[in-house]
């Protein structure tokens, strides 16, 4: 499904990325997990699409299509989708109509028929009950008012809604408490799929006792610098990040 | 310039879609202007002689006065000698029903979607369009006439009602009120009228239709219109103008009588033709609304979208003399390329218990330069008068600029007002995230406008709603950052 060989990127002129390769196969859950400033979330960032990073080097494939030369809408509309660290604010955008909108222009991309209102609503009644959320929230304005945890829950209802091929969330579990965080996980697990993957990028090892992954890639200074089971998250939550910086040829960051 | 930026200056960059030239034989005056003209214009209209001597009283008084420089705008200065300041189509007699008018300036009003036929009584609008400087036909007329309502032309109202156009005539706009006001006074040609009968509910909206046609014209149209005791009319204006290269003078006036319990609600959306991309052309929108809340409990709303005009100078204003009387005004401006906006409102609070509800919103894009100016006045009588003011402004780009000239006057202690400003830049992550959604940056601006113009396009009128929201769609193609 994805296929990343030698990504290199960089933000002005700091080279985050340093080379990455990772391939991800339908129905795989991947964690990336590693310390501040690594470059999680650049390679969250990367793959949406997001215009502050220049990629430099690399290939990056999307079921078999060059996903760096898609604009951040095709990609979205192919079924990548990013739930967002920061999930930004729409202030007088009412969330289910902004959802409506979003979903329709994926359909229309894919010569599916437009959803109309009736429709849309009997598909996000289905899908509010995965994060557990209050209908009032489809009529507030997207994001806006919406506390740390509810940002989150409407991250993961997005993804219930838009039912992406690839889901990349980026430190989804940051800002959440201990409920929050069963609630998202329990969507993101009801989400899975024999025919979709999912990408979660955390720094800590907490989220990944309810979201398990296949694999888990330890990313240090831009580069994937050990990749294992489930229980690599385990270890590195006790031994800490500098176990695995130990056994590594470090680049110095400038 | 990062992808979202340009986009969104693309977006900004979309052309004017209104502007042809429709083909009608048309007969005007030679430019210029002095008293001959006023008389000639009085003449053509058959005016009684009060009238013409209320003109050429305005008139004198115009010329002692000097173009006001205080708002925040620049313009090559006015040559008002070089001005058609009457222009009409040509038209053999008296016309007598809708399939009279020229076939022509039909087209051009169904080019604009404007439902000028009866059939589309279903609509639910009645249409009073002028064309250039004339009153072309309104219809539903006789609809209204069984309610006791008059909707008509001005200068048809001269002819019908001159009783009542005398005695509300300047009686809230005074002819010496001010430059454009004043010039509109001395030669405006027509525009709509309309009366509402005590306890009368208007049963549909009533719009207006101004367009601008003729070259080197000025439009000078007046709109009177009056609620007795415990009546209600919403009122819509639209407005558009073809392409051109020079610039062309809208001085309008708008009076508005509210007597007790009465309610009017006046709704524009006013897309003159803006200029092109480098400000050449354009309509100068120099325009007084004004209405008087004269009885109790009365209730004034002014909705305006302004989305055209290469300089708009507008500040539509309620004077509160009714004891609990509502004054609100709640406005949209857009100013792209080289627009400029210098607009507001006036709430002057005379009587007790009076309230006001001020929301504006303005958009700068490109070069676009936007002011909002207002006024807040609770005179000393005003016990309890109110007052809420919320400003707010977005811009597109780091091109444009935004502006808030707020002015408060209170001289009563048992007031209470309170203002409320904000700016904002549609920001970069705001786009990517509606992208990263599947939206396009199209539909991502649009939606994000949209959403900061909300308060204001819920006071339209339904099917103006969606005409404003789409206008400014249009009128945005290219300019955020």
């Amino acid at each position: 499904m994805l296929e990343i060989r030698n990504l290199h990127a960089k933000v002005e002129d700091n080279e985050i990325l340093r080379g990455i390769d990772l391939v991800v196969r339908p129905g795989e859950i991947h964690a990336i997990m590693g310390p501040n400033g690594s470059g999680k979330s650049t390679l969250a960032g990367v793959l949406a699409g997001r215009d502050a990073y220049a990629v430099t080097d690399g290939t990056v494939s999307f079921e078999g299509k060059d996903l760096l030369e898609m604009a951040p809408e095709e990609r979205a509309r192919e079924g990548v989708f990013l739930a967002f660290q920061y999930p930004v604010e729409i202030p007088g955008v009412n969330n289910s109509y902004f959802l409506k909108s979003a979903l329709n222009s994926i359909r229309r991309h894919r010569g599916m028929e437009e959803l109309d209102a009736v429709d849309f609503l009997a598909l996000i009644k289905d899908r509010m009950k995965l994060v557990d959320m209050d209908q009032s929230f489809l009529n507030r304005p997207v994001n806006e008012g919406f506390s740390g945890g509810e940002k989150k829950r409407n991250e993961i209802f997005h993804m219930a809604v838009l039912e992406p091929k690839l889901a990349i969330l980026d430190e989804t579990d940051s800002g959440l408490d201990i409920d929050a965080l069963r609630i998202v996980a329990d969507g993101v697990n009801k989400l899975r799929r024999k025919d979709n993957a999912t990408i979660v990028v955390t720094h800590y090892q907490r989220l990944l006792n309810y979201i398990v992954p296949d694999f888990v890639h330890v990313l240090v200074d831009g580069r994937i610098v050990k990749s294992g089971g489930k229980e690599l998250a385990i270890t590195l939550e006790e031994q800490g990040y500098d176990w695995v910086r130990e056994g590594t040829d470090r680049v110095a960051v400038g | 310039m990062s992808t979202e930026t340009r986009e969104v200056e693309e977006l900004a960059n979309r052309e004017y879609k209104w502007g042809f030239v429709t083909d009608v034989e048309s007969e005007s005056i030679p430019k210029g202007l002095n008293e001959d003209v006023i008389r000639l214009i009085s003449a053509k209209k058959k005016e009684p002689e009060w009238l013409l001597e209320w003109r050429l009283k305005a008139f004198r008084h115009w010329q002692t006065l000097v173009e006001p420089r205080w708002p925040n705008v620049t313009y090559a200065k006015i040559d008002y000698q070089d001005i058609v300041y009457y222009s009409a189509p040509r038209q053999k007699k008296q016309l007598q029903s809708l399939d009279e008018v020229d076939p022509e300036i039909l087209r051009t009003y169904e080019k604009l979607g404007i439902p000028l036929r009866e059939q589309e009584w279903l609509a639910g609008v009645a249409v009073d369009a002028v064309f250039d400087s004339v009153s072309v036909a309104t219809t539903f007329k006789e609809k209204l006439r069984e309610l006791g309502i008059i909707f008509c032309s001005f200068s048809e109202a001269v002819q019908e009602h001159p009783e009542l156009v005398r005695k509300y005539l300047g009686s809230v706009v005074p002819a010496n009120d001010n430059f454009f006001a004043a010039l509109n006074s001395a030669v405006f040609s027509d525009g709509s009228f309309c009366y509402i009968p005590k306890g009368v509910r208007c049963p549909m909206e009533l719009s207006t239709y101004f367009r601008i046609n003729a070259i080197d014209t000025g439009q000078f149209e007046r709109t009177l219109i009056v609620a007795e005791e415990g009546a209600y009319v919403s009122y819509l204006e639209g407005c558009t103008a073809p392409q051109r290269d020079t610039n062309q003078l809208h001085a309008a006036v708008v009076e508005i009588v509210a007597m007790d319990n009465a309610r009017v609600k006046y709704s524009t959306v006013q897309n003159w033709y803006p200029g092109d991309k480098d400000g050449k052309g354009g309509i100068y929108n120099f325009v007084t609304k004004r209405g008087k809340c004269a009885g109790v409990n009365s209730r004034i709303s002014w909705t305006q979208v302004e989305t055209g005009s290469a300089i708009t100078w507008k500040y539509p204003s309620v004077l509160l003399i009714g004891d609990n009387s509502v004054g609100e005004f709640y406005s949209v401006a857009l100013a792209n390329h080289r627009q400029q906006a210098d607009t507001g409102t006036k709430m002057i609070h005379i009587g007790k218990n009076t309230r006001s509800t001020i929301v504006s919103k303005g958009i700068s894009a490109g070069f676009g330069q936007n002011s909002y100016r207002g006024l807040v006045e609770i005179k000393k009588g005003a016990e309890n008068a109110r007052n809420f003011s919320q400003c707010d402004s977005l811009l597109l780009g780091d091109k444009c600029g935004a502006h808030t000239f707020p002015y408060i006057e209170v001289k009563n202690t048992t007031s209470k007002v309170e203002h409320e400003a904000s700016t904002s830049k549609i920001g970069e992550d705001q786009i990517f995230y509606c992208k990263q959604r599947g939206l396009s940056a199209e539909d991502a601006v649009n939606m994000i406008v949209n959403g900061f113009c909300k308060e204001v396009f819920r006071e339209l009128p339904m099917e103006f709603a969606v005409e404003a929201q789409k206008l400014l769609g249009v009128s945005l193609e290219g300019s955020v950052g």
